[in-house]
């Protein structure tokens, strides 16, 4: 019998007398031997909290979590294999569906990697409005966690304000590129569509007015004493933890590690941006509420910047042989058909090699990397999963837990199913 | 309410009361579905998009997320099903008291979607019987809402008396199949443009 | 400089790639990680790579990472696909190669020595059709659309639990004694006949 004596106090969570968020372990006392078996319990795979098809194998104590074994897989659809069969322009639409939360960042990390292979340029419209794309992605991902978290520790009205929010997110998607949540935005050299008249004028309007409802999602849940004593002091992860099980994103830097790929493996000219990288202390589940929450007004300001300085020009770049003429040009010139017959029949041919970008998705580090052998298709598809990755570290997290912190701490990671599992 | 078919008792006060019963049957039946979201990929999310506050599929009836099959009507698989899902839907279905329905919601759990491939289940209907298909990848909201009336107008022509309308359990044969196999093959082939895919370059 | 390395390369996207041989992988891992000027601190990913061109072997890919030095690399080990598949497990230098290792065996069937609990992660772990993500497993896989159904939904999943699990919960002590040497043989049970699920 695994012998584990906890040490724990009583806590008084949350709120001291000046208002103020106080930073209390979560801590209750435990008789050491009540005796008794343990209890092996089964969460999931089909249960509302948690996030998606998972299953949790959890080895209680009472109350007190000893053991948290995940099970994955249970969304597996052989993405990787099906890119085999793809060209890398049918791809883009496989990639909405993995992190379908921030589908258009994740059509953007997979048209950065095979650009980079076939090594292209695009063009400076293209990159701003890819910027734009991502962070708006990083919005309605963190609505969604924020929506989604708070029903899980109990407080319900968020969600519907978080995804009223997501909700004008949609419309925007839709107004660009038809759909609402599987947009395939990119296409390898540009994007599938340039934006239109409207869309400016109400992507501004969104900036100013979206701040407004974060504060209220603050006011309602940052200082809040049930908020507090759920989330403070529960599933905390050193940075050196961090750092080890290979965690990435709002994860990573709430355990004070300042990392951020935008920042430093900059892409789309970020580091033309002026905005901060929040970074937290103890790397418990309130820090990292703290770090999406603020990673949502600094999303914000990106956006505004991004619309100042959106440039003309085209969207996609000049080279015939990646990009589809448009179809007059295609019905009325003679060469413009070829090309368009090639792309169409062939596909884009990639040079032998490969190459990985990773990029900041909403989840973390969204890595792709393509092996090409000189075909249309390639080789080897990999996504770098950042939630599949951030989960392993979830027995760590777990271990000590009451089984009601298991759900806030697995609420915590962020984890979008088609993801860990592609 | 006219019923489809013939009456079922040759006693004219007797038939007019099976309608009667009928019709209030299915109509509570029908507005009050408590759906099961089994939800798993992007339709789980448009899913969410239907009960927040802009679509409110709470309108139709359908007020309260039964999270535990033994307590809801309808079990909507929203997403697509891989092979280690489909013993947890079948269990969940089997879970369900009668009268229960099943909505397919988005091109993968009606037919495999663009995943034809080794994980994929090819349809939820291989495992559990199926009575609205919603097509979209994912569907609206607005779609959602549409196959949940063409839901309720399903229900609304069903009859307790009439044993061709009832709802009946539809059990897994001995091979613990729910169709035959020829039949799964041959609704899981791929057909159309589709047969081009399966070169690797 | 790097030791065990057999060659290097040069990525499309500009990173340095370098090749290890299968015995010293460990040692070289070891030597990038705690190596004060090297410090790669921080493993990115790891993954297999099986070309369409059979002559070619199959690579085991780490992508690492040194945040302090803002540096990346890529270490690549060759195996020989008529050759037994194994690697060595750098678990114990990273604790994230835990899953991704577990993936890798998974899709390829590569075996990590020294992983503390390698078992199929994505597919479940009756799985009987084979390691998805080779060159020579076809996309709709190796049996009919109903084998698959059929095989699917006797499974059943849950029903597995590790050893580990099991012995967690000091169940180890009730289980039949038949069924402790299987699962102490590493043996993770077989698909029931059919008409025979609970």
């Amino acid at each position: 019998m695994s012998k584990r004596t906890l040490e724990l106090e009583l806590a008084t969570p949350g709120v001291d007398a000046q208002g103020h968020a106080t930073r209390v372990p979560l801590t209750a006392p435990v008789e050491p031997d009540l005796g008794g078996e343990h209890l092996l319990v089964n969460i999931g795979p089909q249960h509302p909290a948690t996030h998606g098809v998972l299953r949790l194998v959890v080895e209680l104590d009472g109350e007190t979590v000893l053991r948290c074994i995940p099970h994955v897989g249970y969304l597996h659809s052989g993405f990787e294999k099906l890119g085999e069969y793809r060209h890398y322009n049918q791809i883009i639409p496989l990639t909405d569906r993995t992190d379908y939360l921030s589908p258009m960042s994740n059509n953007v990390g997979f048209a950065l990697a095979a650009e980079k292979l076939m090594g292209i340029e695009i063009t400076p419209r293209c990159t701003v409005l890819r910027v734009i794309a991502c962070e708006m992605s990083r919005i309605i991902s963190h609505m969604v966690w924020l929506g989604t978290t708070s029903i899980d520790l109990g407080a319900f009205t968020p969600f519907l304000w978080a995804f009223q929010q997501r909700e004008r997110i949609y419309d925007l998607q839709e107004m660009w590129t038809g759909a609402r949540l599987t947009t395939s935005l990119t296409r390898v050299g540009g994007l599938m569509a340039d934006i239109p008249d409207a869309f400016v004028g109400k992507l501004r309007e969104f900036t100013q007015t979206f701040p407004k409802t974060l504060d209220e999602i603050d006011r309602v849940l940052t200082r809040n004493a049930v908020w507090a004593g759920r989330t403070q002091g529960v599933g905390a992860l050193t940075a050196a933890e961090a750092i080890n099980y290979s965690l990435s994103g709002p994860m990573l830097r709430a355990s004070g590690v300042p990392y951020d790929l935008r920042k430093d493996k900059p892409y789309l000219g970020y580091e033309t941006y002026d905005f901060d990288v929040i970074v937290g202390e103890h790397g418990d589940v309130y820090d990292r509420y703290l770090v999406r929450l603020e990673e949502c007004y600094q999303s914000n300001k990106i956006l505004q910047q991004a619309l100042d300085r959106l440039p003309d020009g085209p969207i996609n770049v000049d080279d015939p042989k990646v990009i589809l003429p448009s179809k007059t040009r295609a019905m009325s010139d003679m060469e413009a058909m070829i090309f368009h017959f090639k792309q169409v029949m062939e596909g884009v041919k990639a040079p032998v090699g490969e190459a990985y970008v990773g990029i900041e998705n909403p989840k973390g580090e969204l890595g792709n990397y393509l092996v090409s052998d000189g075909t249309a298709k390639p080789v080897r598809w990999r996504i770098r999963p950042p939630s599949f990755i951030n989960l392993s570290a979830l027995p760590k997290m777990a271990e000590g837990h009451l089984l009601s912190d298991l759900i806030a701490i697995n609420a915590s990671v962020d984890i979008v199913m088609g993801e860990v599992d592609r | 309410m006219k019923t489809v078919g013939e009456v079922q008792s040759s006693n004219y006060l007797l038939a007019k009361f099976e309608n009667l019963v009928d019709w209030a049957v299915n109509a509570s039946r029908a507005n009050s579905l408590w759906p099961m979201p089994f939800g798993t990929a992007c339709c789980a999310i448009e899913f969410m998009a239907t009960a927040a506050s802009r679509f409110d599929f709470a309108r139709f009836g359908m007020e309260r997320q039964a999270f535990s099959p033994r307590q809801a009507d309808v079990l909507i698989c929203a997403g697509r099903l891989p092979f280690k899902l489909a013993p947890v839907i079948r269990r969940i279905y089997d879970q369900m008291p009668q009268p229960k329905w099943v909505i397919s919601m988005g091109a993968c759990a009606s037919t495999g979607g663009i995943f034809d491939n080794y994980s994929m289940v090819q349809g939820i209907d291989t495992i559990v019987p199926v009575d609205v298909y919603v097509p979209g990848c994912p569907p609206r909201p607005e779609g959602l809402l549409y196959g949940v009336l063409l839901l309720h107008k399903k229900i609304k022509g069903e009859s307790l008396f009439d044993h061709v309308r009832r709802r009946d359990e539809q059990p897994l044969d001995e091979k613990g199949l729910r169709l035959a196999p020829e039949t799964i093959d041959e609704i899981s082939e791929p057909f159309g443009n589709s047969i081009h895919q399966f070169r690797s370059s | 400089m790097i030791p065990g390395v057999l060659r290097e390369a040069k990525a499309r996207d500009g990173e340095h790639i370098v090749y290890v041989a299968r015995e010293r992988l460990l040692e070289t891992m070891r030597w990038l990680k705690e190596t004060p000027d090297q410090a790669f601190d921080y493993l990115v990913d790891v993954t297999a790579v099986e070309y369409r061109d059979r002559e070619r072997p199959l690579e085991v890919v780490y992508f690492l990472r040194s945040l302090s030095r803002k540096v990346d690399i890529r270490v690549k080990v060759e195996l020989d696909a008529a050759d037994e598949l194994a690697v060595d497990s750098v678990w114990s230098l990273w604790h994230g190669a835990d899953w991704l290792e577990r993936e890798v065996f998974d899709m390829f069937g590569i075996t990590f020595t020294g992983h503390p609990d390698l078992r199929r992660i994505l597919m479940w772990e009756t799985y009987a059709e084979g390691n998805p993500l080779r060159k020579s497993f076809p996309l709709r896989g190796r049996f009919s659309r109903a084998e698959q159904v059929r095989q699917a939904l006797n499974a059943n999943p849950e029903a597995h639990y590790s050893l580990e699990e099991l012995s967690i919960a000091d169940a180890g002590g009730d289980l039949p004694e038949d069924m402790r040497e299987r699962l102490k043989r590493g043996e993770r049970g077989t698909i029931p006949e059919p008409g025979s699920r609970e």
